[in-house]
């Protein structure tokens, strides 16, 4: 064994975290939102022990459909990384492709990724767990489809800063979900967040989306005005989202990071 | 003889850095214009606003008459680009690849143009291997194919014959001599290979910091500075540069 080996490839890794705040960032989000995500469900079964009563398979069919919204935003990044990671970016975008047709193939291609990782999970859990996400009936489908909405709205986001950034957005594209998950309310209702959080989480159009999936489980009433507020925020957000998209391809052109950006 | 591509007063600025300093140039059709110039000279970046990937702080670039930065779209159905820094997607077969550009360029009958391709640059012994599965000469030879998906009528080849063995290199060489004949194209050529350029090139631009520091015909820049070859000529127009500098 030999100790200046160890430390060297000790130093090999310490240098580049140490040069990378995305990297230190990175080491400490995850802990954190592990922590307030976590700490907001156990004050909720505190709180209201009896609230899930008689009610199986609310927090299982939650799990789903924000899975469904973490699979479509990551099917959409990951559709873009490739494209980073096998260096063919620039061969894409020297090809005469519209940025509308880049959004519109890459809004497709997430959709069937997502199917092809939802279906099966969702025919399970009826075996396994006696519990079947179709007893939300109609509404579930403008659920799922607010949930796509929003999932390839982040994507758009986060796509914009690659496009911008580079490879060194990379990790926002796998910590964004994350960091919505403690505000959308996805196992618990928006009261449990202390007040300043309910205000930014009544921008988000996740907690009318999970509110509504848990008013028709536990109370068994549909409320579209959720599903209405859900879609006029998800509206609002996809556009600043293709905006956004747009500008980062604008400025990509002006900083020169479309060509070097799979090397 | 008509101009493919006219280059005016191009620049770009990154920060405080002039990458490309007020260069104007053309290409005539049917022509294969070299260009050369150490690393970082401003090669890449020239070629990139060329293609539309960079916008310039400076100047414009007229391909068929257009301004490349108000037709971006319609002027890239005319042209391809081949460079050793991208690669097509490594899990993909070769017969994939190319369907998939085939279609993002908009070509009619893709399964002809892929077949045309194949025969003439020797791929069907591996259309059916993935990218990645390739030896590196095989790549080159389909990323060529690639870039001739569209038949396009001007050509970037950023150093086309790069890490190939001489059968392979004298191949590629060979095949761009053909098409650009066959196909009237205009191609940009920037290489390090002084030979390749000699042999393919009418004219040649020297590059040094973000400048087009001499041009002409190879010959013609041989006996001008009194030297051999080409690369005598490189080096001593670079040297003198670097000094000034």
């Amino acid at each position: 064994m030999s100790l200046n080996r160890i430390i060297g490839l000790f130093l090999r890794h310490f240098f580049l975290i140490k040069s990378s705040l995305p990297r230190i960032l990175d080491l400490i989000y995850w802990p954190t939102i592990q922590i307030i995500l976590w700490g907001f469900i156990s004050k909720f079964f505190t709180t209201y022990s009896d609230y899930y009563n008689n009610t199986v398979g609310v927090i299982l069919t939650c799990a789903i459909l924000y899975d469904f919204l973490f699979r479509s935003s990551i099917s959409f990044n990951m559709l873009f990384l490739e494209e980073i990671w096998s260096r063919n970016f620039t061969n894409l975008f020297i090809a005469p492709m519209r940025i509308s047709e880049i959004i519109t193939a890459l809004v497709a291609t997430a959709l069937i990724r997502t199917l092809i990782g939802l279906i099966p999970a969702i025919l399970i859990t009826s075996p396994l767990f006696g519990i079947s996400i179709l007893n939300l009936g109609i509404p579930l489908f403008f659920l799922f489809l607010s949930l796509y909405i929003f999932g390839i709205t982040l994507g758009l986001f986060v796509s914009s800063g690659l496009l911008r950034y580079g490879p060194a957005f990379e990790n926002i594209a796998w910590s964004s979900l994350f960091l919505l998950a403690p505000l959308g309310c996805i196992y618990y209702p928006i009261e449990i967040l202390p007040e300043f959080f309910q205000d930014i989480a009544r921008g988000l159009p996740l907690v009318y989306i999970f509110e509504e999936a848990r008013s028709i489980l536990v109370n068994q009433v549909v409320n579209y005005s959720n599903i209405k507020n859900a879609f006029i925020l998800n509206i609002i957000y996809l556009i600043i989202g293709i905006t956004l998209f747009y500008y980062s391809f604008s400025q990509a052109r002006k900083k020169g990071s479309l060509i070097n950006i799979g090397e | 003889m008509q101009k493919s591509v006219i280059v005016e007063n191009l620049s770009k600025n990154y920060f405080n850095k002039e990458a490309v300093k007020e260069i104007s140039f053309s290409i005539n059709e049917n022509e294969i214009l070299g260009l050369l110039g150490p690393n970082g000279c401003g090669k890449t970046t020239t070629i990139a606003m060329m293609l539309g990937l960079l916008k310039p702080t400076n100047g414009r670039v007229i391909i068929h008459g257009l301004d490349i930065e108000k037709n971006r779209i319609s002027l890239l159905h005319k042209m391809n680009f081949i460079s050793p820094y991208i690669e097509l997607p490594k899990k993909l077969t070769v017969k994939e690849n190319l369907i998939v550009y085939g279609k993002l360029y908009g070509v009619k009958f893709i399964s002809e143009r892929i077949k045309y391709l194949s025969e003439k640059l020797r791929l069907e012994e591996f259309i059916n291997k993935k990218t990645g599965e390739l030896s590196s000469g095989q790549k080159n030879r389909v990323s060529l194919a690639k870039a001739l998906i569209n038949e396009p009528s001007i050509l970037f080849l950023d150093e086309p014959t790069a890490s190939l063995d001489p059968e392979t290199g004298d191949f590629v060489r060979s095949f761009i001599e053909k098409v650009s004949k066959e196909k009237n194209m205009s191609i940009l050529l920037a290489s390090h290979n002084m030979d390749e350029v000699k042999r393919l090139c009418k004219n040649v631009l020297m590059m040094n910091n973000g400048e087009i520091i001499d041009k002409g015909a190879p010959d013609n820049l041989i006996e001008k500075h009194g030297k051999k070859n080409l690369e005598e000529v490189f080096l001593k127009l670079n040297r003198n540069k670097n000094e000034l500098k």
